[in-house]
């Protein structure tokens, strides 16, 4: 069998005494759609931010094996190296880069696969004008992809919102990655962008070979989108499987609803 | 009924400034009769002053606000809308050139001089946007780097006899080298305390430069530093100011030139993308602590090429030219000209040094007008005079068909 894509084994985040995530396991195939679910605080987003380096995990093993590649580990990398690996990943509340334009923002995505410095930057030698101008028509393309082109130079905050939940989509998958990291890119939209969202996922996986894993509140998209779902609740892993067996769960009804024996 | 609460408003605002400026406009000790007189007619002028004051600043800010519900979206500046047409870009150009190119020789020396320091200013305030307009990363001690050039330029030519020429590209390393010093040490710190850490700095090399009198003399400071020479040739006095003068317009074109070049590659962008969200920037896959180090280390390049050319153009310096209010003024070129737009700080140089030379002739309130203009820009144009522009792409879709048909 293949080695899983994002091997993560009991990883442990403190801060304080206070135990975010409380040796979670989760391990993601290639190809797959998986869903990372769970009641507000429950932890998710901190699960992400341990993968990508953006915090140091206290203990646990984050492992990656890109496709065609060796497992390497991911723990205390920083996540400009993380990223270089090949794992991209967009944010819950929406961090794009202000004072850029739509396409600028893209490229900052390919930043990391140029290769440019300074001294060629202030020269500029036909190597670099070639580099530049296919970070510019890669990063069209890229646009064109997500639907996004008609914005091209508009400052991205300015865009309506859905747009701008597109935009940092296309972002991340300017960075070419193979694994990417959703947090609640449904948050916030009207069910026509939600739907429109749902076709560009299935779109990415089918199309751009992506692995996807993605945080997401609304269950009618989670249930139909996920081959996979993993449940976790107080920093802890309740439950994966697919997503009957969630349905079906009863722990995970009763992280979601309560316990009816907790309310007297 | 907006009309009626503002007249309230100014009304307020009247008696509070007469009840304020009272015990200075009004009474008066005369010391030799030894009784206080009370001018009361100065009483009524501060608040009829006051009064129609606050009306025409309340009108401009309204007016201000409807223009900017009106023009959301096509915000661009003039001067941007000219250059990017290409009927205008030339003749424009030429006119700003000819007249750039005419300048020493048709006002005297002593407007040559003063054009010059506002040109060095040009400099500082393009190295200093690098560092504050483009990377976001607040700097009140760029004036150091500043003095390293300068002090480069004098020392080297004391105990080396090393001469302009030399020097520039050395003091341009030097530049970078304490532009990395200071950098890596203060990477970790963003914000209050970069500002506050960046000012200790400065600090440091001004006392460290006043004290240390076996190195540089101390608060005494360096004399007789040569002009530029041209090709070994030594100009008299007047055609020395004209010289220096083309130098630093060879200077600042060549700043611009590079400037312009950075902010639009790759480097230029990851330094934005740091202003603007340090979190996203990092996702991204940029190297935050490389992106900031070379934003000092650039920034700090040009602040010691405008110090040699300083030290060159005064041929006397000592430590009292490199206080914090120097720093404090750069920093208002490039705020005040529009943070991140090569242009506005440009012009913000031009209007902040040329300005205050030019008020000489009300010197008494010279602090007192630059102020005030400070603080209407700040109000009216909080973008800076010039607000910045990015790029713009154009697509050609033959060209791209073309990419296309390459690719495949």
């Amino acid at each position: 069998m293949n080695k899983p894509i994002l091997n993560v084994k009991n990883l442990t985040m403190s801060f304080g005494g206070l135990k975010a995530l409380d040796d979670v396991s989760i391990s993601i195939e290639k190809g797959q759609i998986a869903a990372l679910i769970g009641p507000n605080g429950a932890g998710k987003t901190t699960f992400f931010n341990c993968i990508t380096g953006i915090y140091e995990p206290t203990k646990g093993v984050v492992e990656i094996t890109p496709p065609g590649k060796n497992t390497q580990s991911l723990r205390g990398l920083k996540p400009n190296y993380v990223t270089e690996r090949g794992i991209a990943r967009t944010f819950q509340n929406i961090r794009l880069f202000h004072g850029m334009t739509v396409l600028e923002n893209v490229m900052i995505g390919r930043h990391c696969r140029l290769s440019s410095g300074i001294i060629k930057a202030m020269l500029q030698p036909p190597s670099q004008k070639n580099e530049e101008q296919k970070a510019v028509t890669d990063s069209y393309e890229i646009l064109e992809k997500i639907g996004l082109e008609k914005y091209v130079n508009d400052m991205a905050v300015n865009l309506p919102y859905g747009a701008q939940r597109r935009l940092e989509i296309a972002r991340a998958l300017a960075t070419d990655p193979f694994l990417l990291l959703l947090d609640e890119p449904a948050a916030g939209m009207n069910p026509q962008e939600t739907k429109e969202l749902d076709d560009l996922i299935l779109w990415l996986r089918d199309n751009e070979n992506l692995t996807i894993l993605l945080i997401e509140h609304d269950m009618k998209l989670v249930m139909s989108l996920s081959d996979w779902i993993h449940v976790v609740d107080y920093g802890k892993k309740i439950a994966e499987g697919t997503p009957e067996d969630i349905k079906a769960n009863s722990d995970v009804i009763k992280a979601y609803l309560g316990d009816e024996s907790d309310d007297a | 009924m907006a009309i009626k609460n503002q007249i309230k408003q100014s009304l307020i605002i009247a008696f509070w400034f007469m009840i304020l400026t009272f015990p200075i406009m009004v009474i008066k000790v005369n010391t030799i009769r030894h009784t206080i007189d009370f001018r009361w007619a100065n009483l009524v002028g501060v608040g009829i002053v006051t009064f129609f004051a606050s009306m025409t600043w309340n009108y401009f800010l309204r007016r201000n606000e409807d223009q900017k519900k009106k023009e959301m979206d096509d915000d661009i500046p003039l001067i941007h809308r000219l250059l990017q047409n290409d009927r205008f870009r030339r003749p424009f150009l030429g006119v700003v050139a000819a007249f750039f190119l005419a300048y020493p020789f048709v006002f005297p020396m002593y407007h040559t001089s003063i054009m010059i320091s506002a040109l060095v200013y040009v400099m500082l305030g393009l190295g200093l946007n690098i560092v504050v307009g483009l990377a976001g990363l607040l700097d009140l001690g760029y004036v150091a780097f500043y003095a390293v050039g300068a002090y480069a330029y004098a020392l080297l030519n004391l105990h080396f006899g090393l001469s302009f020429w030399v020097v520039l590209p050395i003091s341009a390393l030097l530049g970078t080298f304490f532009g990395v010093m200071l950098g890596y040490p203060v990477l970790r710190l963003r914000g209050d305390y970069l500002a506050i850490v960046t000012l200790g700095f400065g600090e440091i090399i001004r006392i460290v430069l006043e004290n240390w009198d076996s190195f540089s003399n101390g608060p005494r400071g360096i004399g007789d530093i040569p002009a530029p020479t041209f090709f070994g040739h030594q100009f008299n006095q007047e055609n020395t100011m004209v010289y220096i003068y083309f130098i630093v317009i060879g200077l600042v074109l060549m700043t611009i030139f590079f400037v312009n070049r950075l902010e639009n590659s790759k480097i230029g962008r990851a330094w934005i993308a740091l202003r603007d969200d340090e979190i996203a920037c990092q996702a991204m896959g940029i190297d935050k602590f490389k992106t900031k180090l070379t934003a000092f280390a650039l920034g700090a390049t040009w602040a010691a090429m405008g110090g040699v050319v300083f030290a060159a153009k005064t041929s006397y310096i000592n430590p009292m030219s490199f206080t914090i209010w120097e720093s404090i003024t750069i920093l208002c070129v490039v705020v005040i000209g529009g943070m991140g737009s090569a242009i506005g700080v440009i012009a913000g140089a031009l209007v902040l040094i040329l300005l205050p030379e030019y008020l000489r002739a009300v010197s008494e309130y010279r602090m007192l007008v630059f102020g005030a203009l400070q603080v209407i820009v700040m109000v009216f144009k909080p973008d800076g005079l010039i607000k910045s522009v990015r790029k713009v792409y154009t697509f050609n879709v033959q060209e791209k068909a073309i990419h296309e048909q390459t690719n495949t």
